[in-house]
C-alpha cells in the first residue's frame, strides 16, 4: 500500500468522528481483505477511539477520588467503633445502624429534614417557575433584574443566617414586631416546631430561589418564539402559553432544577446550625436536620461511626427521594404535553 | 504495544499529511494524561507551607472571644526580633472546639498555641499525645492550686498554661433596683445577694412590683453559677456519670424551674438575639457576672445607664469559665510556641490583657498587682471591678470536679431548663428527658 491518494490523512480528527474513518480509505484494495494499518493510521484509530475518554477522564479521575473514595470508605467507617481522634476501634458490623434506629432524635432529624425539604423545595420551584416567567417578559433593564435576583447567592448563608436570626427573634423579632401591629400574637419561631421550620424554609428560599430561576430562564429563552405564535393565533392566553407551551419545553431543565433542589433540599446544615447559639437545633431538637444529627454525632459526641453510618442512610435517603422526584417531575412534563 | 513490527513499515508520508499536525496530536495526547495524573497528584500533595522568607520563625496562635492579646502579641515581636506572631481569633468557643477537633481529627492544621476554655479542658486532657507537655520549674506556683489541677492530665503532666479565671459577682440595675423601692447602694445590695435563698426571694419581691422586668437574664446563666458550686456534679472522680442520680443537681433543677414558674427568669435562651436585645429593653435586673462578662454587658446594653457590679455572690464565691494556653504536639515550632505562652501568661503580661479585656487574672501574683487592684469601671458607675473581683476570686472555696462528658452534659441540662422555660415540658417532663439525654451520652 504505496503512497493511496485517495487515503484520507491519517488522523483527521475533525473529519469524521467514527473509528471507521481510516479503514474505509483502504477499502479500494480488495485483494487484500485486513489490510495492515501504519503506525500513524493506527494511532489515529486509537485516537479518535480512546481520546474522547482521555479528555473526560480527568473528571472521573478526580470523581474517584472525591467522590467515590469517601464512599466507600465513609462505609468501612460506618461498621467500626471509630473516634474523632482516636480513629478506628472493633469492627461492629451493624450495630451502629442499629443504635441509629433506635436513637429518638434521628427520627426526630428526618421528620424535620422532610418537613423543611417539603417546605422549601416546593415553593422555591414553583416560585422560581414564576419569577423566570415574568423575568422572561418583555422588562426594561433586564439585566438589572435578573442579577438581583441573584444577590441573595452571593451573601455568605452564615451573614444572612444572622440578620435572619434577628428577624425572627421570638420576643424582640421584626416579623413579630410587624405581626403586633396588625393584632397577631407573637410567633415563638425558637419554641414551635412547624414555625421554626418555616424560619429556616424561608432562608433555604431566600438563597436559592433566584438562582433557580436564572437556570430557568436560561432554559425559557432556548424556547422557539414561533410556537408561542402559534399558541397566540390559537387563542392561548399568557397563562396558558406559559403552561402548554414553556413548561413542557423546558422539562429537562425542570427535572435538573428538582433534582439539585432534592439534593440540597435533604442536606440543609448551614441555617439549622446557626438558628441558635447552641447549634443541636433547639432544645427539643425542633429544627435539627440529619446533616445536623450527623454532625453532633461525629462533632460533639465525637463518634465517626456512628456519623458515618447517618452519612450512609442519608445518602441512600436521598437517592431514594431523588428517584421518586425525577418520576413526579418527568410525569408533570409528560402531562403538560398532551 | 507492538511498535517494533510497524516500524520498519512505516512509509514515507504522504505530502499533504504535515508531520507537525501528528506530533502536536501526539503531544496534545501526553499532555492529557499527564494533565490527568498532575490533576490526581496534586490532590493527594497539597499543605507544607514553608518557613516564612525572611528567616523569621511565624508562631499562631489560635484564641476564642476576646483574650487581650492585641498589644501582647506586638510588643513580644519587638522585643524577639526573630519570631513573627499571628492570632486567630474566633467568635466563641464552640465554634473555635469545633475547628480544633476536626484539625485534630485530621491530625493536621492546628496553630503553634490553642486556647482551650476551662470547660472544655477536661476533654483535652483525654487526649494523651496530642498536646504537649509545658511543665517547667519557671512556672511552679504561677498560678492558683486549681487551675493548675484542672490544667494536668492523669499522669501529670501540665497541658495548660492558665490564663483568666472567671470570678462572679452579680451585676445589677440600680435604676431599676431605685423604681422597685430596694436599695441601689454596692454595699447594700451586696446583702440582697449573700445566699440563693435571699437572692431569690428578693427577685419575687421585685418581679411584684416590676412585672415587666424579670429579675436575672436566663436560666442558664443561673443554673450554670449554681452546678459551678457543687464538687461532683456530673461526674464522679472517676468519671462515671452521675448526673441524673446525683441530688444536688436535680435540686439545682426544681429550684430554677420553680423560680422559672415564680416569674424570675426571662425564658430567653442566653446569647440569643432576644436575649441580647433584652438589655436594651429593661428585660431583666441582675445576672451572674464573671470578670469577663462585663465587656459583654457594657457592648449589649450601650447606652443603658444605671448598671453596676456587687462585690457579692449567692452560696460564697463561684467562677464560670477561664482559659488555657496549649501547645498540640503536631506544632513544628514546639519550643518556641512554648515559650510564647510561657510569657503571654506570665503575671505582668495578664495584667495588660485585663486592662485590655476584664479577662481577670489567674496568676497568683498578678491577683494582687496594684495597678489591677485600683482598676475602675465607668460603665459600672465606677466600680472597682479590681477589688471586687480580686475579693469574688478569693471567695471561690470550691472548683467542681470536671470529667471529660461535662461540656456535654451541661449542654443537656441547660436545653432542659429552657425546654421548661419555653413551656414545651413540664419540669418532671424535662428531667426524664435529661436523663434520656445523659444516657445516649453515655
Amino acid at each position: 500500500m504505496t503512497s493511496q491518494p485517495t487515503t484520507a490523512p491519517a488522523g483527521e480528527v475533525s473529519s469524521s468522528t467514527s473509528p471507521a474513518g481510516p479503514a474505509q480509505a483502504v477499502e479500494p484494495l480488495p485483494r487484500d481483505t485486513p489490510p495492515r494499518l501504519t503506525l500513524r493510521q493506527r494511532l489515529s484509530r486509537w485516537d479518535v477511539r480512546f481520546s474522547p475518554y482521555l479528555y473526560v477522564s480527568p473528571f472521573f479521575l478526580l470523581f474517584l477520588v472525591v467522590g467515590m473514595f469517601p464512599l466507600a470508605y465513609t462505609a468501612y467507617v460506618s461498621v467500626h467503633e471509630w473516634g474523632l481522634i482516636g480513629g478506628k476501634g472493633e469492627y461492629v458490623g451493624l450495630d451502629n445502624y442499629r443504635a441509629i434506629f433506635a436513637d429518638r432524635y434521628f427520627w426526630r432529624a428526618m421528620r424535620n429534614t422532610v418537613s423543611i425539604f417539603l417546605l422549601s423545595s416546593i415553593p422555591q420551584v414553583i416560585v422560581a417557575l414564576a419569577v423566570a416567567g415574568l423575568l422572561d417578559t418583555q422588562l426594561r433593564a433586564k439585566t438589572f433584574w435578573r442579577m438581583s435576583v441573584l444577590i441573595p447567592f452571593v451573601v455568605a448563608p452564615a451573614a444572612a443566617t444572622l440578620i435572619f436570626g434577628n428577624l425572627f427573634g421570638d420576643r424582640y423579632g421584626l416579623i413579630n414586631g410587624a405581626l403586633g401591629l396588625v393584632g397577631i400574637d407573637p410567633i415563638a419561631w425558637h419554641v414551635d416546631t412547624l414555625p421554626s421550620h418555616i424560619a429556616i424554609a424561608s432562608m433555604v428560599n431566600w438563597r436559592w430561589t433566584g438562582y433557580n430561576a436564572l437556570i430557568l430562564l436560561a432554559a425559557m429563552q432556548a424556547v422557539p418564539r414561533d410556537l408561542y405564535e402559534s399558541a397566540a393565533l390559537d387563542g392561548a392566553g399568557k397563562v396558558r402559553q406559559f403552561l402548554s407551551v414553556t413548561i413542557p419545553m423546558i422539562r429537562p431543565t425542570m427535572i435538573f432544577v428538582v433534582i439539585t433542589s432534592t439534593i440540597g433540599g435533604l442536606q440543609i446544615f448551614t441555617e439549622a446550625r446557626l438558628f441558635d447559639n447552641v447549634g443541636l437545633g433547639g432544645s427539643d431538637r425542633q429544627w435539627q436536620t440529619v446533616t445536623l444529627y450527623l454532625w453532633e454525632l461525629g462533632w460533639r459526641l465525637r463518634d465517626l461511626g456512628m456519623a458515618s453510618a447517618v452519612a450512609w442512610l442519608l445518602f441512600l435517603f436521598i437517592v431514594i427521594f431523588a428517584l421518586v422526584n425525577l418520576a413526579v417531575s418527568a410525569r408533570l412534563g409528560a402531562g403538560g404535553r398532551k | 504495544m507492538q511498535i517494533s513490527p510497524f516500524g520498519p513499515r512505516q512509509e514515507p508520508r504522504p505530502p499533504h499529511t504535515s508531520s507537525p499536525t501528528s506530533t502536536t496530536r501526539r503531544r496534545r495526547l501526553a499532555l492529557a494524561s499527564v494533565g490527568a495524573l498532575v490533576l490526581s497528584l496534586g490532590l493527594a500533595a497539597c499543605g507544607g507551607d514553608d518557613e516564612a522568607k525572611d528567616g523569621k520563625t511565624t508562631l499562631t496562635v489560635a484564641t476564642f472571644n476576646e483574650f487581650g492579646y492585641e498589644g501582647l502579641l506586638d510588643e513580644y515581636m519587638k522585643e524577639n526580633p526573630d519570631i513573627k506572631v499571628v492570632q486567630k481569633k474566633l467568635g466563641t468557643w464552640e465554634e473555635h472546639r469545633d475547628n480544633l477537633y476536626t484539625k485534630l481529627a485530621a491530625g493536621s492544621g492546628l496553630s503553634d498555641i490553642e486556647a482551650i476554655e476551662g470547660d472544655g479542658m477536661p476533654a483535652i486532657l483525654e487526649e494523651k499525645g496530642a498536646f504537649i507537655d509545658l511543665s517547667d520549674d519557671a512556672v511552679d506556683g504561677r498560678w492558683l492550686d486549681w487551675k493548675v489541677k484542672a490544667g494536668t492530665n492523669a499522669d501529670g503532666e501540665l497541658i495548660g498554661y492558665g490564663t483568666d479565671i472567671g470570678p462572679e459577682g452579680i451585676c445589677y440595675r440600680s435604676d431599676l433596683f431605685k423604681k422597685a423601692g430596694l436599695p441601689t447602694d454596692r454595699e447594700e445590695v451586696a446583702a440582697l445577694f449573700a445566699d440563693w435563698d435571699t437572692y431569690f426571694q428578693t427577685g419575687k419581691d421585685f418581679v411584684k412590683k416590676m412585672p415587666d422586668t424579670a429579675w436575672y437574664d436566663s436560666s442558664k446563666g443561673t443554673s450554670q453559677a449554681m452546678i459551678n458550686q457543687l464538687a461532683y456534679p456530673f461526674e464522679d472522680e472517676d468519671n462515671k456519670v452521675v448526673a441524673t442520680s446525683n441530688p444536688e443537681v436535680r435540686e439545682v433543677f426544681d429550684t430554677v424551674t420553680s423560680m422559672q414558674s415564680a416569674g424570675l427568669a426571662t425564658n430567653l435562651d442566653q446569647w440569643s438575639p432576644d436575649w441580647v436585645a433584652a438589655f436594651q429593653n429593661d428585660g431583666f435586673a441582675t445576672m451572674a457576672c464573671p470578670g469577663w462578662m462585663l465587656g459583654i454587658i457594657e457592648g449589649n446594653a450601650a447606652g443603658v445607664k444605671g448598671w453596676d457590679i456587687a462585690d457579692a455572690f449567692p452560696g460564697g464565691g463561684g467562677n464560670w469559665g477561664g482559659s488555657y494556653l496549649t501547645v498540640p504536639a503536631m506544632g513544628e515550632h514546639q519550643e518556641e510556641a512554648k515559650k510564647l505562652a510561657e510569657w503571654l501568661t506570665a503575671p505582668e503580661q495578664q495584667v495588660k490583657a485585663f486592662d485590655a479585656k476584664f479577662t481577670f487574672p489567674s496568676q497568683v501574683e498578678a491577683q494582687e498587682d496594684p495597678v489591677l487592684l485600683k482598676a475602675t469601671q465607668p460603665f459600672f458607675n465606677d466600680a472597682p471591678v479590681g477589688q471586687i473581683l480580686s475579693n469574688r476570686a478569693l471567695a471561690v472555696e470550691l472548683q467542681p470536679y470536671k470529667g471529660p462528658k461535662y461540656a456535654d452534659i451541661i449542654t443537656a441540662f441547660q436545653a432542659a431548663i429552657l425546654r421548661v422555660d419555653q413551656g414545651q415540658e413540664s419540669p418532671d417532663e424535662a428531667w426524664d428527658s435529661f436523663t434520656a439525654d445523659v444516657e445516649r451520652i453515655g
